[in-house]
């Protein structure tokens, strides 16, 4: 067989590993310059703000799609964590019980869907979507229904506080914090270490990376894990913002983290993926959202743009990817 | 006149000049083996005669008439049918459906089952099938399909059908019914194209051949001759095998194996009673530190299923494995390597390399452990290093170590996962399944002096092939599987082809 490469490599890696970091430039560039008050400090705040909890779920999300598979609880697993955070504070008044508790519940979720998928062989999108509903149902159960305000007042500090204090005019809310160390963290783990680079190995071909020696099972088990603790530890956050566990909160919100990062990049199909153009596709979808919001656009056509998004998305991956 | 006639076609790509002027004709009623190593260019010519790419320059011409092809589609027209190696078929649709995709009879809009029908009927009746029209495609053997390609193929009133080494994948018997059917063809004045690396095929079958190297034309056989188009005589229109295989390498190849016997020592791995899928009786066999052993059977014989269960891909149920006079458990292939089995498998693309990351990825895929103390963090300098040492010792070709390894030919990917078991610091036993399919004449002679070096440093060699001279050239040893057994094994001073050919054939005749 003949294995030539009919496209033009040079012109291709360039696309990319530049191509939506170009975009966004020129998003960021035409916001500037045509939203008002786009440019400040404080927008820019909120901006981050808007991004945490995707960004946040993003990270384990590209090891997840980089692994060739993905996961559609996350949105259901935000809201249960927050839920049962909630109603532990509330019974034990201990808030490292609270947000142990959560992250616990998420990681055993993630630890249901690796197993599932891993050992018992059913395919990704059908274990996530059970999941998905399974923990939504929990999340109604647990909290009876409702919204359940929590009542021990440190706990807001995790979403609400910022650092270095306000009225600091460097205070950066500590969500935005915990999310950018996250990028650093999970950069690091994705480029650094064998965890990392099996990953992508596996994603790229499963068969050969379990016949180079790769333990392929647990290697899924682990990411799925991770993916469950970190979509709960996003949810123990968000709860802590809205000082109230809510288990209607971040509904759709997989759809939003998988558009994130198939938009930065990650192939679908599993192989290819970089932390940087994760952060390029949370910021993008942020920064389009925000400058609606700042124009006075009804929220009814966020919803248009985000469906064109991820349209916009699926179509770039598609182009990424296609042999000519 | 010949009816296909390439001009001047010429086709690069960035950093590769595909094809370089490259003219010859094409008769009708006959089958033109299209030749050379890869790399060579047979591929991109394929390419460019199914309309999938279209030519920087030159064109070609059907029955003296220019030809641009737009598309696929305008090929397939001007009755073009490329039978490619993976074929282009819907495994879950019927026999018939796959014949009709894309033009199925309809009325009304709804489908006309009892036409489809008896158009496949007869499609297939032509070629001497008769396999039922509504037989879901993925329920038939490989051999089948490829018939259901090529009766696709008629149905579309192919005049010129290429095929891009068609039997690869085929049984002995499954050759032997396609070969009548080209024969076929041939007779019905059509034009036929051949890509093949197997020369025993190019005699039986062809009546000329073309020659590429390197993107260039480099002879057409028969010579032109200013009277009509040669007979069908296949021994005289074709010159001796050496001087094909000269014109596609460019230099003299008198023996690919230089097999020379090498000291042998202790005992590395000893098998007992190794049972499990795809065995019909328990497997028992040693292979001695420095040896070469083969194992050669028929299609279905249990060779491939033999290794996987030796490399833990596939659970055995029952039986022992002792490396090194200690036993060793082996559950899966994470554990085979630590106990020092490594396996370079039979499907490369599917089983050996990553395509989509580099050859320094694939490199270290496994090797990469040991330059990590904590087994943590990679070291970026070490996996630098190793893969730079790995592709000079073992001569990859690639621009870089960064170049993605599907760029890399068939050899060069064989390479690299040689490449990357070599990374291993522990390797007593090698497990080769397949190790010169599809891969050219020139980069098998390297494969064999690799596999040579590993025996001589006293690593134990098992090599499954199903090329009989590869078997009888390169192995000191040869088991003999037949049906799910190991029937026999001979001494390289034993084995001819007929003493080995006989034994991997069944004991009774199977019923047709």
């Amino acid at each position: 067989m003949n294995i030539q490469s009919p496209t033009r490599p040079s012109l291709r890696s360039f696309w990319d590993a530049t191509g939506m970091l170009l975009v966004f430039v020129l998003l960021f560039a035409g916001c500037a310059l045509f939203v008002p008050n786009f440019s400040s400090w404080v927008n820019f705040k909120g901006l981050l703000l808007s991004v945490a909890t995707v960004g946040l779920i993003s990270c384990t999300m590209l090891f997840c799609l980089a692994s060739g598979d993905f996961d559609l609880s996350v949105g259901s697993i935000v809201a249960m964590a927050g839920v049962l955070t909630a109603v532990v504070i509330n019974r034990t008044g201990s808030v490292p019980l609270g947000i142990a508790a959560g992250v616990a519940s998420g990681a055993l979720v993630g630890l249901v869907n690796g197993f599932v998928i891993a050992r018992l062989g059913i395919n990704a999108l059908i274990t996530t979507l059970a999941t998905m509903q399974i923990v939504r149902g929990l999340a109604y159960i647990i909290s009876d229904g409702k919204a359940v305000g929590i009542n021990v007042p440190s706990f807001y500090s995790l979403g609400i506080n910022s650092f270095p204090a306000n009225p600091s005019r460097f205070a950066v809310p500590i969500p935005i914090w915990i999310m950018l160390i996250s990028f650093v963290i999970f950069g690091i783990l994705l480029n650094k270490t064998i965890f990392g680079r099996n990953t992508l190995a596996v994603g790229g071909n499963a068969e050969a990376s379990r016949l180079a020696g790769i333990r392929v099972a647990p290697l899924k088990i682990v990411i799925f894990t991770l993916q469950g603790a970190m979509a709960a530890f996003a949810g123990v956050i968000l709860a802590a913002r809205f000082t109230s566990g809510q288990p209607t909160t971040a509904q759709g919100l997989e759809l939003q983290v998988i558009s994130a990062c198939v938009l930065g990049g990650v192939s679908l199909t599993g192989g290819t993926g970089t932390i940087i153009g994760v952060v390029v596709g949370v910021l993008i979808m942020g920064i389009v959202n925000n400058a609606m919001n700042l124009l006075q656009i009804e929220p009814f056509y966020q919803y248009l743009a985000s469906g064109s998004i991820l349209l916009a998305a699926v179509l770039v991956d598609r182009l990424r990817t296609r042999t000519a | 006149m010949p009816y296909l006639q390439f001009q001047s076609l010429s086709k690069s790509f960035p950093g590769v000049r595909a094809l370089h002027d490259i003219s010859f004709p094409v008769e009708e009623s006959s089958v033109h083996a299209l030749m050379g190593e890869n790399g060579a260019g047979k591929s991109t010519l394929l390419k460019i005669l199914s309309g999938v790419y279209r030519p920087d320059s030159g064109q070609l011409l059907l029955a003296t008439q220019p030809q641009s092809f737009r598309s696929t589609n305008d090929a397939i027209a001007a009755g073009i049918a490329v039978i490619y190696q993976e074929l282009q078929l819907v495994p879950e649709m019927s026999v018939a459906e796959n014949l009709y995709l894309g033009h199925l009879p309809h009325s009304l809009g709804f489908l006309d089952k009892s036409t489809l029908r008896q158009n496949a009927l007869q499609q297939l009746a032509l070629l001497g099938e008769d396999i039922p029209p509504k037989t879901k495609l993925s329920s038939l053997p490989i051999g089948q399909r490829q018939m259901v390609e090529i009766a696709k193929a008629l149905s579309r009133d192919a005049k010129v059908i290429a095929f891009d080494e068609p039997t690869s994948s085929l049984s002995s018997r499954e050759t032997d019914k396609l070969f009548a059917v080209i024969r076929q063809l041939r007779s019905q004045g059509k034009v036929i194209l051949y890509v093949s690396h197997r020369m025993d095929e190019i005699y039986s079958l062809c009546d000329a051949a073309t020659v590429l190297r390197d993107g260039k034309h480099v002879i057409t056989y028969p010579k032109p001759l200013p009277t009509s188009p040669p007979l069908h005589s296949p021994t005289s229109s074709l010159p001796p095998r050496d001087t094909l295989i000269q014109n596609m390498v460019g230099r003299s190849i008198t023996d690919i194996f230089r097999y020379s016997p090498r000291p042998q020592g202790s005992v590395a791995l000893e098998v007992r009673n190794l049972t499990g899928k795809g065995l019909s009786s328990p497997a028992s066999f040693s292979v001695k530190k420095g040896e070469i052993l083969g194992f050669f059977g028929l299609v279905g014989a249990g060779r491939t299923e033999l290794l996987k269960l030796l490399y833990g891909a596939v659970r055995p149920r029952s039986g022992s494995i002792e490396i090194d006079s200690r036993p060793a458990r082996i559950s899966s292939p994470a554990a085979a390597i630590r106990s020092g089995i490594v396996l370079c498998p039979e499907d490369r693309k599917k089983e050996g390399i990553i395509p989509i990351r580099s050859v320094q990825e694939n490199i270290n895929l496994s090797g990469r452990r040991h330059f990590s103390p904590l087994h943590f963090f990679i070291n970026p300098k070490r996996e630098r290093t190793n893969a730079a040492d790995q592709i000079r010792a073992l001569s990859i070709k690639t621009p870089t170590p960064k170049q993605l390894i599907k760029n890399l030919s068939g050899g060069n990917q064989q390479k690299a996962i040689l490449a990357r078991w070599l990374s291993e610091n522990n390797v007593k036993v090698i497990l080769f399944d397949e190790p010169t399919r599809g891969i050219d004449v020139g980069a098998k002679s390297e494969i064999y002096s690799l596999i040579y070096r590993l025996a001589e440093s006293g690593v134990a060699v098992i090599v499954v092939s199903s090329e009989l001279p590869e078997v009888l050239g390169i192995s000191d040893r040869i088991c003999i599987m037949r049906q799910g057994s190991i029937a026999a094994t001979l001494d390289r001073s034993q084995a001819t082809s007929e003493s080995v050919l006989s034994l991997a054939l069944p004991a009774t005749q199977e019923a047709a």
